[in-house]
């Protein structure tokens, strides 16, 4: 019992300081580089919101193809009440109009499954992103919201790209741990239960419409904070940026890192973000390369490459594997 | 105007359904989901333009050739290297790997060959024709008789020869297929190089009209797949009639409503199909 409980706290140490080194960049990206320093911050956001998905597809096992609208949701909520509120009320706010569409969209997975509910996910997308380039009275169309400031309290402005990566680092490091926390609570284990056998899980008392609902809604919600930092992050937001491909792109994260683990999706991010950087060299062919490794992953390293991570630490130290959650 | 719109909604409908049915075929054998149907099409495309620009081959034998590429490529080279390694995964991961592949088909295109939109040849001389005050290209006739021809044949073969029979069994019950001595994965390959041809010919009429892009195939690929969906995924009729409603809602809704939210109507459609009635609407349910 009372090892459970060190290995427990042991996990969560691990977790903090999965995220530390990323918070601790940022000095050091800063003396390289300031666009060092917005791959950080970028790969923070992304983190977010590969690990929604992480929540909806790899623990509870409902597939949703529509993080980028909900990373829509949230930075248009930014932008455009971001001027007119506050953006402390806005990043909120924006988050949690993500969470409740969620919520909506969570209802079709109780009636259908696997491809028919990545279609309707899809769906979702393609009519936000639609809504979002015609509706031009509210969103800009096409051309999109431009000058998106970044927040300040009192005469702190988060002006800088170091100060607002500090920001995103925060913001990222306590929802991480918020849903590493949940995760090896009784809804992690609710989550697994519907994703193993949804049946044997209903048998068991696990209520498939509250947990599955909360699941979708928990998943969108993160993507749509990861929005609302994003479109500071960037200062200017336009539809294309939240079209299909970038939902794609989360789902290519999620699997390509770890699907169902923890440190999955926060792999997936990085490499999805800083990787082309370091691989500079490879330049326009990165995208190809990428594609191609996200299939070989797909062939010969079924559980991503956390499972690399995995064999590494397994050498140096002996042990099992590091699970972050239960 | 209403026969006009009848015609035209036919005519990119065919296509839909050529696609929605290599989709159903794949899903029914195989039970995987090709996510990278619409590149498929890009590359029969391609494919062609290769034969016919690059090699100068005259038009109809450089459509042959290229239909016999993709056959190849599209079809036997896909089974064996992504689709058999994935299989026994589930469907997620053939999910996956099926867009990366559609992602390394897009950005191969875009840095080796072109970003541009490049001209394609029709197989017919392209004019409008009249007929009772409507008036629609040569091409849309063209294009439903071509789909026709091949959806008539497809039927013919499943249903009369021996390994179309056989493709059926192992579509309707894979076990009792296998009991009976037929080679699923030799079934299964067949049905890959089915889609394969079918998504090359839906190349030749769809290229002619909208031009060969390294993204074409993004619009082509979700609209066979909505096809498949709104008619039923385990009937190939179903995906015949679901790529005709998908065209013709379109061009319907374009017409008299919108046409910057015709997508929009479609995903409603199928939203409601998928709630209503998953099975597809003239599906079967599934035990």
């Amino acid at each position: 019992m009372v090892n459970e409980k060190r290995q427990t706290k042991w996990r969560r140490f691990a977790a903090c300081s999965f995220c530390l080194p990323i918070i601790l960049a940022s000095p050091a990206a800063l003396m390289h580089s300031q666009y060092m320093l917005y791959l950080c911050s970028l790969t923070c956001i992304y983190m977010i919101g590969a690990t929604g998905l992480n929540v909806m597809l790899g623990y509870a096992g409902q597939i949703s193809l529509a993080q980028a609208a909900f990373f829509g949701i949230g930075a248009y909520t930014v932008a455009l009440l971001g001027p007119k509120l506050s953006f402390w009320l806005a990043l909120p706010l924006g988050a949690f109009v993500a969470f409740v569409i969620g919520l909506g969209l969570g209802f079709p997975s109780l009636r259908v499954k696997t491809h028919f509910l990545a279609m309707v996910t899809l769906g979702f997308n393609i009519i936000v992103y639609l809504i979002l380039v015609n509706e031009d009275k509210w969103t800009g169309g096409p051309y999109g919201v431009f000058n998106i400031a970044r927040p300040a309290i009192g005469p702190l402005s988060f002006q800088s790209p170091a100060l607002y990566h500090v920001l995103i680092a925060v913001v990222t490091s306590v929802v991480l741990l918020l849903a590493l926390w949940m995760l090896n609570s009784q809804w992690g284990r609710a989550f697994k239960a519907i994703r193993e056998n949804e049946a044997r899980a209903e048998l068991l008392g696990v209520s498939l419409r509250n947990y599955k609902v909360m699941a979708f809604a928990i998943g969108s919600g993160y993507a749509g904070l990861g929005g609302a930092l994003i479109a500071p992050l960037f200062g200017y937001i336009d539809p294309t940026m939240f079209a299909l491909p970038f939902s794609f792109q989360f789902l290519l994260m999620v699997v390509v890192g770890g699907i169902g683990r923890f440190e999955g999706p926060l792999i997936g991010a990085i490499i999805v973000a800083i990787l082309p950087e370091s691989l500079r060299i490879t330049q326009k062919l990165y995208p190809i390369l990428f594609a191609l490794a996200a299939m070989l992953i797909m062939i010969f390293m079924p559980k991503g490459t956390v499972s690399g991570v995995d064999w590494i630490y397994r050498k140096i130290t002996g042990k099992e594997e590091l699970q972050l959650t239960k | 105007m209403l026969e006009q719109l009848l015609i035209k909604g036919m005519s990119i409908g065919a296509i839909y359904a050529m696609l929605g049915i290599g989709f159903c075929l794949l899903w029914q054998t195989s039970r995987l989901v090709n996510f990278a149907q619409g590149e498929f099409v890009t590359v029969s495309a391609f494919l062609i333009l290769l034969f016919y620009s690059v090699l100068k081959l005259p038009l109809f034998l450089a459509t042959f050739m290229g239909i016999v590429a993709a056959a190849f490529v599209l079809g036997f080279v896909v089974k064996k290297t992504l689709a058999e390694p994935l299989m026994p995964r589930g469907n997620i991961a053939f999910v996956v790997g099926t867009i990366g592949l559609g992602f390394l088909v897009k950005d191969s295109l875009t840095v080796f060959v072109s970003a541009e939109a490049l001209p394609f040849p029709a197989m017919i001389p392209q004019k409008p024709l009249h007929y009772a005050g409507a008036m629609f290209s040569s091409l849309d006739i063209w294009n439903i008789c071509v789909a026709a021809v091949m959806i008539v044949s497809l039927h013919l073969f499943i249903r009369k020869t021996k390994p179309g029979k056989a493709l059926q069994a192992v579509a309707q019950n894979r076990q009792a297929a296998d009991i009976m001595g037929i080679d699923a994965q030799k079934m299964i390959l067949l049905a890959f190089v089915i889609n394969a041809v079918l998504a090359a010919f839906s190349a030749t009429l769809v290229a002619p009209i909208y031009m060969v892009k390294y993204d074409m195939g993004n619009e082509l690929g979700l609209k066979a797949f909505y096809a498949a969906i709104i008619g039923g995924f385990n009937q190939v009729r179903g995906a015949l009639l679901g790529g005709f409603l998908v065209g013709l809602i379109e061009v319907f809704t374009a017409a008299y409503i919108s046409t910057q939210y015709k997508s929009a109507f479609v995903l409603l459609t199928l939203i409601v199909v998928i709630l209503c009635k998953p099975e597809g609407l003239l599906g079967t349910k599934e035990q």
